[in-house]
């Protein structure tokens, strides 16, 4: 459940960016999740349902946005989509893949009054 | 309803807006008990820009972490695996083995007690313990405070051992030069297939408990290979901290490490 120390991490950020930009509360968080990132949406969710009880961003929408994963062949230098990990590359068959996308966490934006 | 998350608010705005552009409107849940429209609150929302990594925090200060261990030569780190690896034993094994030729510290991460660091001590080794509490893995602020109680040496070994977790370790940078996972041969052969993230993460797997083969059905070139399908560039050391086989390529893997950490 490191969701639950990322839902932490998040309520830092919102209390840093509340002195910094000024704002009372939080309405709105768009995080974008990507694919490969070991993080679960619906678990997120529970623990950001909890961790912001009685702070800022209470009652906020977490809206979630999954960034798809991708990555390229080290051998071949072909580029396509992952859905996990690991896997073969889809034109040499070789297992030595880079992910070049799908393995971040960020909150993009905040609706803030 | 809100369109969102189907909470008792009204967003007003039909869709998110676009980077930069101004408000959106949120009427909030009603608290009061009227049910006049024209008593709900009505608030403009300003958007703000953050684009800021979930774990930039944790990062931060791994990479603080990470200068203070190359500024002083420590080779670091960072022992992942399931509960009841073996982690501790093989540690214990280690300082025995070493007996004194690097001088070496332990951090030991579990939610709960001080017995790791207990073992950890009496085979001879400084050691801190940090309890996670509910917490399911070290961050790397509590792992660089513990550093700091150590009073660690120049060029020496600094073992991290974390919280039994074969998931979320695999997130959080501690500064560390090497992730290093334990598989025991009492788990299954497709571990590193169904828990690919901390395999990806490793550079070095040591494949436990080795001594046990003849008496179970593991298959140890099959996780081997599920664990190189998930992790091609992955080291893999058969070892055994109870019979002392692959203790003398692990110790060689160590030595080799903190040469390179103490000339660099």
């Amino acid at each position: 459940m490191h969701e639950m120390s990322l839902a932490e991490n998040l309520l830092q950020i919102f209390e840093t960016s509340a002195v910094t930009q000024n704002f009372r509360h939080v309405r709105i968080v768009v995080l974008e999740i990507g694919k490969l990132s070991a993080v679960e949406p619906d678990a997120m969710r529970f623990c950001f349902d909890i961790v912001m009880r009685g702070t800022l961003a209470e009652d906020a929408v977490l809206d979630i946005i999954e960034t798809p994963g991708a990555g390229c062949c080290r051998n071949c230098g072909a580029v396509f989509a992952m859905d996990a990990l690991y896997g073969l590359c889809p034109v040499c068959d070789s297992p030595h893949l880079q992910i070049t996308a799908g393995r971040l966490m960020r909150v993009k934006d905040l609706s803030v009054e | 309803m809100c369109a969102i998350c189907g909470c008792s608010g009204t967003l007003i705005a039909k869709k998110r807006p676009a980077r930069g552009e101004g408000a959106l409107t949120f009427r909030l849940p009603q608290t009061s008990k009227s049910d006049d429209p024209e008593q709900v609150d009505k608030v403009q929302l300003r958007v703000i820009q953050v684009e800021r990594d979930l774990l930039a925090k944790n990062n931060d200060y791994a990479d603080i972490n990470r200068q203070n261990l190359r500024e002083r030569g420590i080779f670091a780190l960072n022992l992942v695996s399931s509960p009841g690896s073996g982690k501790t034993s093989l540690l214990v094994k280690t300082i025995v083995a070493l007996n004194g030729e690097l001088p070496l510290a332990v951090i030991e991460g579990d939610q709960q007690t001080e017995h790791d660091a207990e073992r950890i001590r009496v085979a001879g080794a400084k050691a801190v313990q940090i309890n996670t509490g509910r917490g399911c893995h070290l961050d790397a602020q509590r792992v660089g405070q513990a550093m700091a109680q150590l009073d660690l040496q120049h060029d020496s070994l600094l073992l991290i051992e974390n919280v039994g977790n074969l998931v979320c370790p695999a997130g959080f940078d501690l500064g560390e030069a090497h992730k290093v996972v334990i598989l025991s041969v009492t788990e299954g052969e497709d571990k590193p297939l169904k828990y690919p993230d901390m395999f990806c993460a490793a550079d070095l797997m040591l494949l436990n408990k080795c001594d046990l083969l003849p008496y179970l059905d593991f298959d140890a070139d099959l996780a081997i290979e599920y664990a190189q399908r998930v992790n091609p560039k992955l080291q893999v050391i058969r070892i055994s901290a109870k019979s002392g086989e692959g203790m003398s390529a692990w110790l060689a893997w160590l030595k080799a490490g903190c040469a390179t950490a103490s000339d660099a």
